[in-house]
């Protein structure tokens, strides 16, 4: 039976994942993610499904116990907000190298530095490039509802051990903050180890005697050896951009002017689609709901038959390179965006797609 | 009387030569080999083999876990 | 009685524990390191728990000792073992968890996660090899290494005033309440080499008993680092390091 709710964004994320069979969630508190943590602990899961909770002296810290649990072949999860994500960064890429599914929560918040707690898109480049060392991606999803947090919650669970890679939720303040309804996903029970050792053989469970030891490592001092490691997580990150790109198009079929913008960015958008369409602009809105893996090859398409394209983000001009790389300079491409916490109005967006008409 | 004779095979090739049974054998039994192994390292072997008491405290330091130790309870001939 | 007679399955005494595989150990001739390995094997061996147990690997020379028991492993961040073994006792409570980690890694890098560790009561055993050096990355200074102790980046010796005092860190985890068990051994010689395998099955046995965190500090060499022999080193260790850093339980309840 359906289950309905009015919650925050935050909530819907933590209630998501005890009900997807989520095994452990370590965390930190950090505005403006903290109740996540809190909205666990109220539920006190481990009474339920026996699924850990557990606050961590740091991010460092639980970025490292997602890893041990992950390496246990165990549903592990983490949120933090854009100070905290960064502090995870070494983590990050050690899951990354070892091939551990786990889900990340970013609940951005404006930077550089401390910041403030306002929200913000300013992490994109670290998301989806690969912000700790080495060449490696996550699954990177975008949701822009308190329904997608729930939903983009079991999603990234499933992805992340369909392809054995660290899948991350990026959201901002708005949407972890926002209440709206949501349809709370069915509860799944928690795998057993019986299970796990069968569903993932690679997990450290303990060494029977049918089998050789596990190891989960991030270390390998041969060139030759490393190298492929590397191969086999490129050919892990083609198969991910071709087979699981999702996004999202409102009024695009006759468009003339496309925005490409994500979250809290497409929300605006989306009326900024419906002031342009009164005023006779013929403005389509392409929200892309996975960051990695981009749509590249479906926002080139509208290349040849847009006139000009902006990208809508609460940061300096981040997603707009890639959607350059996709146009590859057939048709102009801007960007438009409020930095530091300040959230655009529609208007303001659109007298930006004003300017670009204009300009193009 | 009962005499104890013991005997120490050691594991040549994974033995690197680094003293510590020599030092520990209170029986003087063992001695770095003045031949060496595949990688270079002069391993330790049984020099005096007659006095080895089978007492296993030169496996207990030996840090690579080369020297496997047999001992009897024998009647004197 | 021939030799051979006497070299016979019946007559066995003392022979590597089959925890313990064939792979040559990468370590330095003499290194304490491989004393340890070999007594935790032994010790997973005589309780029988090699299906139950997983070790955490640190950063620093003991980054490969999963290549040598044959337990299942996990290999953490440097300095974050003790974050890695939390979360997997914590799902895993029927296993045995330990974290291996050298004085770079526990008492410096991971000072905040050993210590939390510890004050949460986590049941795992830790094993701490002090031996006052940065082994891996060439002999730097550690924040073990002993005042006057002379070191890659401490090349006259350290002194306080550049560099501080050296860090007890296992008297430090004695304070807290999250311990059950916190001992100091060396494996420099029989005597103590036995003491250690005692603590440490000691510390692998309590990781099951619900009672906290057991640490077990080795002090050890590192004749590479030190510039020593073996055997040298093992006098130096004695005569320098135990004075440091006496031998003994700090606490066990
Ligand atoms: S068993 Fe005892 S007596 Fe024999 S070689 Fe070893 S230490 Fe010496
Ligand atoms: S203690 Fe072991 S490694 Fe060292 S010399 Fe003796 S047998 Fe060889």
């Amino acid at each position: 039976m359906e289950e309905v709710r009015l919650m925050k964004g935050n909530e819907a994320i933590a209630e998501a994942a005890i009900r997807c069979g989520c095994d452990g969630y370590f965390g930190y508190p950090i505005t403006p993610q903290s109740e996540i943590m809190e909205t666990m602990m109220a539920i006190a899961p481990w009474n339920t499904t026996g699924m850990v909770v557990l606050q961590a002296e740091s991010e460092l810290a639980s970025i490292n116990m997602v890893f041990g649990a992950a390496g246990c072949g165990k549903r592990a999860m983490t949120s933090s907000s854009s100070p905290g994500v960064s502090l995870m960064q070494e983590g990050i890429s050690d899951l990354a190298c070892a091939e551990l599914p786990c889900v990340l929560v970013n609940v951005m918040r404006g930077g550089p530095g401390i910041g403030t707690i306002q929200a913000s898109q300013a992490d994109y480049y670290q998301s989806v490039k690969g912000g700790g060392h080495g060449d490696y991606k996550m699954i990177v999803l975008a949701p822009a509802s308190v329904q997608e947090m729930a939903d983009h919650t079991v999603l990234a669970f499933d992805l992340a051990f369909q392809y054995r890679i660290p899948t991350m939720i990026l959201t901002d303040g708005i949407i972890g903050q926002m209440m709206e309804k949501a349809i709370l996903p069915p509860f799944r029970p928690r795998l057993t180890n019986d299970e796990i050792r069968e569903k993932y053989p690679w997990a450290t469970l303990g060494k029977t005697a049918d089998r050789a030891p596990n190891y989960i490592l991030t270390l390998e001092l041969y060139s030759e050896d490393m190298e492929i490691i590397n191969l086999r997580l490129q050919a892990n990150y083609k198969r991910i951009q071709e087979a699981e790109v999702r996004y999202e198009e409102f009024s695009c079929e006759d468009a003339d002017y496309l925005i490409i913008a994500f979250g809290t960015s497409a929300r605006i958008s989306q009326k900024v689609v419906e002031l342009a369409r009164e005023e006779g602009i013929k403005v389509g809105l392409l929200r892309p709901i996975t960051l990695f893996p981009f749509p590249t090859n479906e926002i080139k398409a509208y290349a040849s038959q847009v006139k000009a394209m902006l990208t809508v983000e609460l940061n300096a001009g981040q997603m707009v390179d890639d959607v350059r790389l996709a146009v590859n300079g057939q048709v102009p491409v801007e960007h438009y965006g409020r930095l530091g916490g300040i959230i655009p109005t529609p208007d303001e967006v659109l007298e930006a797609m004003k300017r670009l008409i204009v300009n193009k | 009387m009962a005499k104890v004779k013991g005997a120490i095979v050691v594991n040549t090739e994974r033995c690197k030569g680094c003293n510590l049974c020599v030092v520990a054998c209170p029986a003087k039994v063992l001695s770095l080999s003045p031949d060496s192994n595949l990688k270079g390292y002069n391993f330790s072997y049984m020099s005096n083999a007659d006095s080895c008491v089978g007492c296993a405290a030169c496996a207990y330091v030996c840090p690579d876990a080369c020297i496997t130790v047999y001992k009897v309870k024998n009647k004197t001939e | 009685m021939t030799l051979n007679d006497i070299i016979d399955p019946k007559n066995l005494v003392y022979a590597k524990t089959k925890v313990m595989n064939d792979t040559p150990m990468h370590y330095c001739p003499g290194c304490s390191h491989s004393v340890v390995h070999k007594l935790i094997a032994e010790v997973i061996e005589e309780l029988d728990i090699q299906d139950k147990t997983i070790g955490i690997a640190p950063v620093g020379c003991a980054v490969f000792g999963y290549k040598y028991i044959d337990i299942d492993w996990q290999q953490a961040a440097h300095g974050r073992a003790p974050s890695l073994a939390t979360a997997v006792k914590r799902l895993l409570p029927d296993r045995y968890v330990f974290t291996y980690q050298g004085d770079g890694d526990l008492a410096a890098i991971g000072t905040a996660e050993t210590i939390h560790t510890c004050n949460r009561g986590e049941n795992i055993a830790i094993f701490f090899i002090n031996n006052g050096i940065y082994g891996m990355t060439g002999g730097q200074m550690a924040p073990t290494t002993l005042n006057g102790m002379k070191s890659t980046t401490s090349p006259s010796g350290r002194t306080v005033p550049l560099s501080g005092h050296p860090l007890d860190m296992t008297k430090l985890l004695a304070q807290l309440d999250g311990t059950c068990y916190v001992t100091r051994q060396s494996v420099h010689n029989i005597a103590n080499i036995r003491k250690t395998k005692k603590a440490i099955k000691k510390a692998l046995e309590n990781s099951m008993l619900d009672k906290g965190t057991s640490v077990v500090e080795i002090v050890s060499t590192c004749s590479a680092g030190w510039n020593m022999t073996p055997a040298d080193s093992n006098n130096w260790m004695e005569q320098n390091m135990i004075p440091a850093y006496p031998l003994g339980d700090m606490k066990d309840i």
